[in-house]
């Protein structure tokens, strides 16, 4: 992993950093690059109340929130800002307000790598604006001036569309970090957790693959 | 949130009516659903601080349970509710979970505006 001066990463939900990105800023953080995580909503809308409910439609943000400042911690992050936005809204905003809002943060922290999700290819509706908004303040910048923009997608069609990731980051040295991020977003992965703690105890091929290898496609502006 | 008690649903409805009230409504399917079932038509709908008074209000049905709010000009209603709360606030929350535990619909009346 390419060595940064500061490296913003933008997503809109609490958790969204967690299985594909937080090795890479955990990475990031031990190589000493500062790191600001700018999450736009406290999410909200999240439907996982458990079974019986640990909590209710209007308490669930509190515990998000709590939960986001814990993986942070986890990870190392010291500029953690929540940008007070409400989950699956996001897309509704005004586009260039949006964008001034990502344009802000590009002048003030002068960021080399921005980490997003990729518009179009990344299913949640607020991960789609999210990117975009990011994508259109980096665009407002003349070419040499731009950060790299690193992007998640997961969409069903973005291999047959964007082609192989072109940024695969092994991120073995840190996956206890990665892990503890993971796990401090209790509300949202307790269950999945359950799931994959025997396969992650006998060290199974495939959840180590899944957990070690973070994927990115290099955004590219035409 | 506690399973429905349907008398003190019902005791907390009436005490709000006629009053001035926001209601938080949402029905969802989840925003990975189409995502993970491509054959999945995806729907639902939300509004959040409503301001309206209802002149009648029920809570019905066996389980899961429908409510129904009889406001000056027309109607809101919800069904599937499995849960309730009365908060420290005073409001009433009442949702719908599916049996994983995950909320389908969410019908909440407060005397002051959500946050």
């Amino acid at each position: 992993m390419e060595k940064e001066r500061h490296v913003l990463v933008v997503f809109p939900h609490p958790d969204d950093e967690a299985f594909g990105v937080s090795g890479t800023i955990a990475t990031h953080i031990k190589n000493g690059t500062p790191v600001t995580y700018a999450c736009l909503t406290l999410g909200e809308m999240g439907r996982n109340m458990g079974n019986p409910p640990f909590t209710n439609r209007e308490n669930l943000p509190k515990i998000r929130k709590a939960e986001l400042k814990e993986a942070a911690r986890a990870l190392g992050i010291q500029d953690l800002r929540m940008l007070g936005y409400r989950d699956k809204t996001v897309e509704f905003e005004d586009e260039e307000k949006l964008a001034d809002v990502m344009s802000g943060l590009i002048d003030e922290l002068n960021p080399s790598l921005i980490i997003t999700f990729y518009p179009g290819y990344a299913v949640h509706p607020d991960h789609d604006a999210t990117g975009a908004a990011v994508v259109r303040a980096a665009a407002r910048l003349p070419e040499a001036a731009r950060p790299t923009l690193h992007c998640v997608a997961f969409s069903n069609d973005c291999i047959e569309k964007l082609g192989e990731a072109d940024i695969i980051n092994d991120i073995t040295p840190v996956a206890e970090k990665k892990l503890a991020a993971i796990k401090a977003h209790r509300s949202q992965t307790e269950q999945m957790f359950a799931d994959v703690s025997e396969k992650l105890k006998n060290q199974d091929p495939q959840i180590m693959v899944w957990i070690n290898n973070e994927r990115f496609w290099t955004y590219k502006f035409d | 949130m506690e399973l429905v008690n349907t008398k003190q649903v019902q005791e907390a409805i009436n005490s709000f009516v006629n009053k001035e009230v926001y209601i938080h409504l949402e029905t969802t399917n989840g925003a990975y659903a189409s995502h993970r079932n491509q054959s999945f038509f995806s729907a639902g709908a939300y509004i959040r601080n409503a301001k309206v008074q209802y002149e009648i209000g029920k809570i019905t049905g066996k389980g899961p349970y429908r409510v129904g709010l009889k406001i000056n000009l027309g109607w809101i209603y919800a069904e599937g509710i499995t849960h309730f709360e009365i908060d420290e606030l005073g409001r009433l929350l009442l949702a719908g979970h599916d049996n994983e535990g995950k909320l389908a619909v969410a019908l909440e009346i407060s005397p002051t505006p959500f946050e």
